[in-house]
Formats: structure tokens, sequence, C-alpha cells
């Protein structure tokens, strides 16, 4: 242990200023910590199995005990259906993001994080994106799943691919929003039970499993406009064409609003989750 | 010798539903390659000085260098320098032993060939290369601490910051993690201790500070704030509480300091012990009172809190809880469970 003394020479420089130094540890911290949330994922596959178990229950639910009686027009249910599961998934799939830092906040490892020489940035970074790298695995399950009880995408492959690109940002940005909610819980539990009053209206009251035409007309238009239906029905028509949404607007109209959307979350709710984990540790 | 560490007039107080002043003017000096010792009960502020010197808190007011670098306005170089091994054992428990050492090397920025060999170096060093690829999860209390404290020895630190290292460990845990300490002591590295355990600061530190509510109420080796005490503690067990009060009145005159009375039990520290012993008995005896137990011992450093502070260390305090109902017992446990889960909100501010 003698060489305890000549310590902070072994690795080289390791505080250094400059814009370009910052943004390489920005990045390589990015990089450590997402590596680090994904290995939590293994090590816990239950978690994992079973968060994709809730969704194809609901696909199974739907496709065949309540899809019957309920009818959406030009396309077959299931066409109809998968679209609307795709983004409840990944909306239930980006809560994990706030359950994740109230978890890390309450076993006290930011505290060690911050007095670490890493970019500060990181932590949050790192979170978000190992959830959207999570959300890519669900979601590539729940194609599987979809194709197997008969969904047939009908736009082509670069459209359908367009489609999940969508979804999957739409849940990094909801990501950072539910940052805010396990910034702001004071343990993983609360943070969980936090989360799901409030994905829970916006999947349900929208277009994910019924035509909004058939709710009253005093909801329709939170229902049709709200952001998860606008996401909806930009992946329903990339998927399965336009006159599926039955709202009677083109693929671009959606997409174009569900970009707007998307980028409008992350500009306000980046700031503000910063900001709350400044303060919060 | 150089200042490794220096604290001037540190303020810190916690705003909130109460307000808690947690640091009110704190200052003292490490010198480099020395163990310094913060001693205190709960809630006195010993965390909250660590948490200013690491950069994880900003002070209200005074100032707080680290090698010289102020821990505000130099707080990246600071990180850079220093080691944290904290009493909630912050790791990660559902990565290995060996990926947290080497997270903690990367988000140092420390070469990847350099952190796989300090990896495996430091699981050698704390008995843990056999258990080094298992998740934390199947680690014991004792492990955990030996990993918490080998993640901040990665970046090899002059200067380590230890927060109660030891608390809720069992003796055997406690005294393999006081030796690894020692050891990295000898190798040079300056070690700034918190604790609660006056034997640990008794066999770690050779300077301590003893905080109270957030002020340091004394300063100096261990050797000389027993010295200031006096040279022996005079302890004499009564068969009753009557019997205990008499005798405090009467052991009251012998030494510097008043005559403590504790239960049945009557302690006063003199500086000639066999002289004060035999005045003691004589004067006993005049009375009628007979001592069940009498003894002479070298002070502790529980008996210095006592006479700074008038109450005990918390730690040293096991009869605390034994006039509780089952119902208030419960309660208390629950709390205390409540407060572990929420070390942020309603954890020792202190």
């Amino acid at each position: 242990m003698t060489t305890t003394v000549v310590a902070p020479t072994v690795s080289g420089a390791p505080h250094s200023s400059g814009l370009l130094t910052n943004i390489k540890w920005l990045v390589s911290d990015t990089l450590t910590l997402t590596r680090r949330n994904l290995l939590a994922v293994t090590r816990i596959p239950e978690a994992l199995f079973f968060s994709t178990v809730q969704p194809i229950m609901f696909v199974l639910l739907f496709r065949y005990v309540f899809g019957g009686a309920i009818q959406t027009g030009p396309v077959p249910y299931v066409d109809y259906l998968l679209p609307g599961i795709f983004v409840q998934t990944v909306a239930f799939g980006s809560v994990s993001t706030s359950i994740g830092l109230a978890e890390d906040l309450q076993k006290g490892i930011i505290e060690r994080f911050r007095a670490l020489p890493m970019s500060r940035g990181a932590v949050l970074l790192g979170r978000t994106t190992a959830d959207l790298v999570r959300n890519v695995f669900v979601v590539i399950i729940m194609t599987v799943v979809g194709l197997l009880v008969g969904f047939r995408p009908t736009e082509g492959f670069a459209s359908f691919m367009a489609g999940i690109a969508l979804i999957l940002l739409f849940a990094y940005a909801l990501s950072w929003f539910f940052a805010i909610v396990g910034l702001s819980a004071p343990n993983s539990e609360t943070a969980q039970v936090m989360s799901f009053p409030l994905v829970f209206p916006l999947t349900f009251i929208s277009a994910a499993f019924v035509q909004v035409g058939t709710m009253p007309s005093w909801l329709q238009g939170f229902a049709t406009y709200q952001p998860f239906s606008v996401v909806i029905s930009a992946c329903r028509s990339l998927m399965v064409g336009p006159a599926s949404t039955g709202t009677g607007r083109s693929t671009s109209y959606w997409v174009v609003q569900s970009l707007a959307w998307t980028i409008g979350l992350l500009i306000v709710f980046i700031p503000l989750a910063i900001r709350r984990y400044r303060t919060r540790t | 010798m150089t200042i490794a560490i220096e604290v001037d007039d540190l303020q810190k107080t916690f705003t909130g539903k109460r307000e808690v002043r947690a640091l009110a003017g704190v200052s003292f000096a490490v010198q480099e390659g020395t163990v310094f010792g913060l001693l205190g009960p709960n809630g006195s502020g010993k965390t909250t000085a660590v948490r200013v010197l690491t950069t994880i808190l900003r002070p209200d007011g005074g100032s707080a260098r680290v090698l010289g670098n102020d821990v505000v306005k130099k707080a990246p170089l600071v990180r850079s320098l220093i080691g944290l091994a904290g009493q909630y054992a912050a790791v990660d428990e559902n990565l290995t032993g060996r990926e947290n050492l080497q997270m903690v090397g990367r988000l140092n920025h420390l070469p990847g060939p350099f952190v796989a060999s300090r990896s495996v170096e430091l699981l050698d060093q704390f008995m843990l290369t056999d258990a080094g690829d298992r998740p934390l999860k199947t680690y014991s209390g004792g492990m955990r601490r030996r990993l918490d404290l080998a993640a901040a020895l990665v970046a090899r630190p002059t200067v380590l910051f230890l927060d109660e290292p030891t608390t809720g460990l069992d003796p055997q845990s406690r005294n393999d993690l006081w030796e690894v300490i020692e050891q990295l002591v000898g190798g040079g590295t300056t070690v700034l201790l918190t604790t609660q355990y006056l034997e640990e600061a008794d066999r770690l530190a050779s300077t301590l500070a003893v905080l109270d509510h957030g002020k340091v109420i004394a300063e100096g080796t261990p050797e000389s704030m027993k010295a200031s005490l006096g040279a022996t503690v005079l302890e004499v067990g009564l068969s009753s509480l009557d019997d205990a009060q008499r005798t405090g009145t009467i052991l009251d005159g012998l030494g510097p300091h008043a005559a403590l009375v504790n239960g049945t039990l009557v302690e006063v520290t003199v500086d000639h012990g066999p002289q004060a012993a035999m005045l003691a008995l004589r004067a006993l005896d005049g009375e009628g009172i007979a001592p069940q137990t009498f003894n002479l011992r070298e002070p502790s450093l529980d008996d210095v809190f006592l006479s700074l502070t008038g109450h005990r260390t918390e730690a040293e305090e096991p009869d605390e809880d034994a006039n509780l109902t089952p119902r208030q017992h419960r309660r208390k446990k629950r709390l205390a469970k409540l407060e572990q889960a929420l070390p942020v909100q309603t954890g020792e501010y202190a």
C-alpha cells in the first residue's frame, strides 16, 4: 500500500476542463451507467418477464375476449389493436425510470455518484437510455406476439419501422417525465404507485382500444388529441394505413403531431428533471 | 506536516418541516497522513460535515478545503482526490463485487486495464476474491462494507472519508474492517472517520473532535482528552437508589468534576486512584453505606463524552427502551425502519 500516496498520477489527469473532454466524459459515463442499469435488468429476469406478461395478457384479452364486440371500421380489430398495445406497453415501460431513480436515491448509490469526478448529467441520461433499450426489447417481443395472433402490417417494412421509432422516441420523452416523478418520490414503491394514476387514464381514455367516436362527446376532444392518442394514431397510420384511424386525417398529420408532442415533452421535462435532480440530491 | 483537510466555520441548516441546524460553525484541521475522528451521537452533524467535504452538499456559510482546494469552487478537482465510504454501504446490489469496482473505476475515468487489475487487487486485499463474481445480494453485511470501502479506494485517493464505517456490524466484521483501515493509514492515506463508537475512535484516530448539536465541543488526542478528565475513574455500585444518591454527595469533593449518579452506579474521576479509594471507603463506612462493587479504572472516551455533554453517546444507552410499552416499542421500531427507508428525507441530518 505504499503506492497510495502517489495516487492521482496513476489515473493521468482525472480532472480537466475543456468542452471536448466534458462531452467525452458525459458519453462514457452515460454508457457506463446504461450498462450498469441493463445488467440490473438481466440480474432480475423475473421482473423483465412479468413486465412483458402483462401486455401479452392485454393482447389476448382484447384480441379474443373484447375484440369481437368492438367495431373498428375498415380494418380487422387485431390490426387496430396492436399499435395501441405498443404505445401502452412502452408507456408502462417508461414508468421504470421513476422506479429505478427512486431506488438509487433510496439506496444511497446516487450519493456515491455525486462524490465521484463523473459527469453530472450521466445519472439521468444513463437511466433513460437504459429504459429506452429495455423498451426496444419489449417492443420486439410484442411485435412477435402481435404477428402470432394475426397482426398484419400493410404499409411495408420501412413504414412499420418508422412507427416503431416514433413510439420509442415518445417513450423516451415520457421517461424524462417519470424521472421527475422518481426524483420526487420518497421510495421506489411510492414512485410506482405515483406513476400509475398518471399513465392509466392516458392509456384508456385514448384511441388505444376503441374508436374515439364511440365515447361520449364531451370526452372525444381529450381522447382524440391527448398525446397518447396522437402517437397511437400516427403509429396506426404508419403500420396499417391512415383509414384505420377512423379520423379522416392523413398519416403525415399524425406523424407531425406526435413528433411535436415528443419534442415538446423533451424540451419541457429534460430541464425540469435536471433541476429536480440538483435540488433533490 | 502539511494540512490535508481544513474546515473553517462551516455552517449548514436544513429547512423543511422542522429546521435543523446541522453545522453551527464547525472548524478543524486534519494533518496529512493521519486519522482524524469526528465523534458524536446521531444528529450531531458528523454526516453533514462529511457530505459537505465530499462535495455532495453545499454549505450555507464558512469554507472547507481538501488538499488546498475549496470544496465548492473546485468541487470537480476535489472529487478526483477523495474516496468516500458511507454508512449506507452505497454499492449496487444487482452487480457483482467486481462489476461494482469496475463501474466506480470507469466513472473515475481511469484506463480500462488499470481498472481491471486494480479490481483484482482490491478484491484480494479485502478477502472478497471468492465472492468477486457473485451479485452483492448474496453478501453479508460485513462483506458489503468491505466492498464499499474497496470501491472508495479504486482510484487510490489521497484523502479518504469514512462515514460510520462499522455501524451495525458484528464485532468480528468490525475488527476486520479496523485492520484494513489501519493498513491504509500505514500507507500514508489521510483518513477522516466519523463514528459514534468511542472504542473505534480510540483505536483508529490520532486526533479527535467531539461534535454535539453542530458544534465542536472538544478537540485533541484521545489521550489528552482522557487526561483532562483526571487520571482514574472510581466506580461504586450500591444496593439501592437511595444509597447511590447519598454516595454521590459524599464522593462529590474527591475529583475535579462532580460525581455522576446513574441508577445505582456512582462514578467520579480522580487524580490519584488509591488515595481517593481509601478516602471514599472511609467516608462510606462512616455513613454506614456498604458498596456492592468498587472499581478503579482508566477513563474511557465515554467518560469524556459524558463530562462534555452531560449525556452519554446513544450507542452506549442500552436501557433507553426499557421503559417503553410493547406498543411504543413497536412504534419506535417502525419509525426507525421508515427512517432507514427514507434516508434523504428523514435520515440523519448530521
